[in-house]
């Protein structure tokens, strides 16, 4: 237990810096996804094509690979970023692909009058994406949406392994000092469980105030 | 076209038609202008040289970077095959009519299920072996691995089995077979046949999940791209044609998912 008190800033760095990275992607990534979700429904076929391509590629490849490769390999062509922005980019587009995969079933479950209706009215694609479809389509995914977001909490750990002074990492260095693995490692772990906690309270109390009930 | 692009539009009429015509061409230049980027980004830092790139068409140098997907591979079927066993198990566990057991499988998934892997992966290499637990290194990845993938087996298959009808299990009992016997001759086959699909998606998150090995330094694909470029120095090109080897594999898999997927579909559809 001494192990944790005594570095008590060090796993606070850690936390926040676990919680902005988390914000920050979600924020991020649920932006990006509506975008790809958008282009795969788009009436273009070359702009389905390419949502398509971006989920199909982001889904496949291992987080940690596109992190090294951002990381590392992406200097040598002269593109760099500080380090946390990097990691927030990589880990944003990586999640905005499941959160496109979620956000296009929560499109498909929005009945097919309401869109009719919608072009009835007279409103453009972008219109009736923006005012009927969308806010109905989000509504029902509520639940998977939460469920990526603690995923994704879990994936930000990976930043650890190109660097990033986390939480995980924080925990680590700690360790490595005191050589009291399970105090520390515990420590993390319950930090990681209470916010993904957090998340799953949230997205419960979202789902109980805007989930339509039909 | 399916359903959801149907309902967003009409046909396109001859206005529409042309907007559609100026979307492609705009969409082609944007793609025409990133690609042209990459490339300038590339060639102007010496990048796109035929030398940089010429080691990637000799033998030795795809020998080794096979030899790290075989290893990827054996990670994975060692973590799928262990990790879906204790998944069924601990799906039974959570399903049981026994309060303790329900309880602990419970826990245990709840927990496992919202700790990074990374962090199970430092607690076998720094915490485990000073308590006389030190695995060989293609155990320090598969371990860790099993422990949080056993969790999100466990999710899949209580998720299968809750939702196959309940008549099923009330038939078996009704015709006098005991509780372990309709899960067995009854629910689980149906509910496997059903999850198949989901079960190799969650192979495609496992095998990407195996790259992890990079932390231990076990030479599975990603390592192996590390230890390759710090040899030849071509840092961008191993980790492009580490990421289009990872991509051929999983894309495989995910349609495999999706073929299975949609058999299923025609299955209850004739049903």
């Amino acid at each position: 237990m001494d192990a944790l008190t005594a570095h008590l800033s060090e796993f606070g760095h850690g936390l926040v810096t676990t919680v902005e990275l988390t914000v920050v992607t979600t924020v991020g990534a649920m932006l990006l996804g509506i975008v790809v979700a958008t282009l795969r429904i788009a009436p273009v076929p070359l702009l389905r094509a390419i949502g398509t391509a971006y989920v199909e590629v982001f889904q496949n490849l291992p987080l940690l690979a596109l992190l090294v490769l951002f990381v590392f390999a992406l200097p040598t062509i002269g593109i760099t970023f500080p380090l946390f922005t990097s990691a927030a980019i990589v880990i944003a587009v990586y999640e905005g692909a499941y959160l496109a995969e979620a956000i296009r079933a929560g499109i498909n479950t929005v009945g097919v009058g309401q869109a009719e209706a919608a072009r009835a009215i007279g409103l453009t694609f972008g219109q009736s994406l923006r005012h009927v479809i969308l806010p109905q389509g989000l509504r029902a995914v509520i639940q998977p949406i939460g469920n990526i977001c603690i995923a994704l909490l879990m994936n930000t750990s990976l930043a650890a392994a190109v660097g990033v002074v986390e939480l995980t990492q924080a925990a680590n260095n700690v360790n490595l000092v005191e050589a009291q693995p399970i105090a520390v490692f515990t420590g993390a772990g319950l930090a990681y469980m209470l916010l993904a906690l957090i998340i799953g309270q949230v997205t419960g109390l979202l789902e109980r105030r805007l989930a339509i009930v039909r | 076209m399916n359903k959801t692009q149907q309902i967003l539009f009409d046909e396109p009429g001859p206005r529409a038609r042309r907007r559609i015509r100026i979307a492609t061409v705009l969409g082609a230049v944007l793609l025409a202008g990133a690609l042209v980027a990459a490339v300038y980004q590339f060639a102007s830092h010496g990048e796109l040289a035929a030398a940089r790139w010429e080691p990637f068409t000799t033998w030795p140098i795809w020998r080794y970077l096979l030899n790290g997907l075989w290893a990827t591979l054996r990670a994975a079927a060692a973590t799928a095959v262990l990790s879906s066993a204790l998944g069924l198990l601990l799906a039974l566990g959570r399903l049981s009519t026994h309060r303790p057991l329900r309880w602990l499988a419970g826990a245990y998934v709840e927990i496992f299920r919202t700790v990074p892997t990374l962090l199970l992966i430092y607690v076998t290499l720094f915490a485990l072996p000073q308590y006389g637990m030190n695995f060989p290194l293609f155990w320090k990845l598969v371990v860790p691995l099993v422990v949080s993938n056993s969790a999100a087996f466990a999710e899949i298959f209580r998720s299968g089995i809750l939702a196959l009808d309940r008549g099923q299990t009330e038939a078996g009992l009704a015709i006098g077979l005991r509780r372990g016997q309709v899960m067995a001759l009854v629910v689980l086959p149906q509910a496997l046949l059903q999850l198949a699909p989901s079960l190799v998606s969650q192979l495609v998150g496992l095998l990407k999940d195996t790259s992890l090995g990079f932390v231990v330094s076990y030479t599975e694909l990603l390592y192996s791209g590390q230890v390759l470029s710090s040899y030849t120095h071509l840092l961008i090109q191993t980790f492009l044609v580490v990421a289009l080897i990872y991509l051929v594999v999983n894309a495989s898999l995910s349609k495999f998912a999706r073929v299975l997927q949609a058999r299923n579909n025609r299955g209850t559809r004739t049903r």
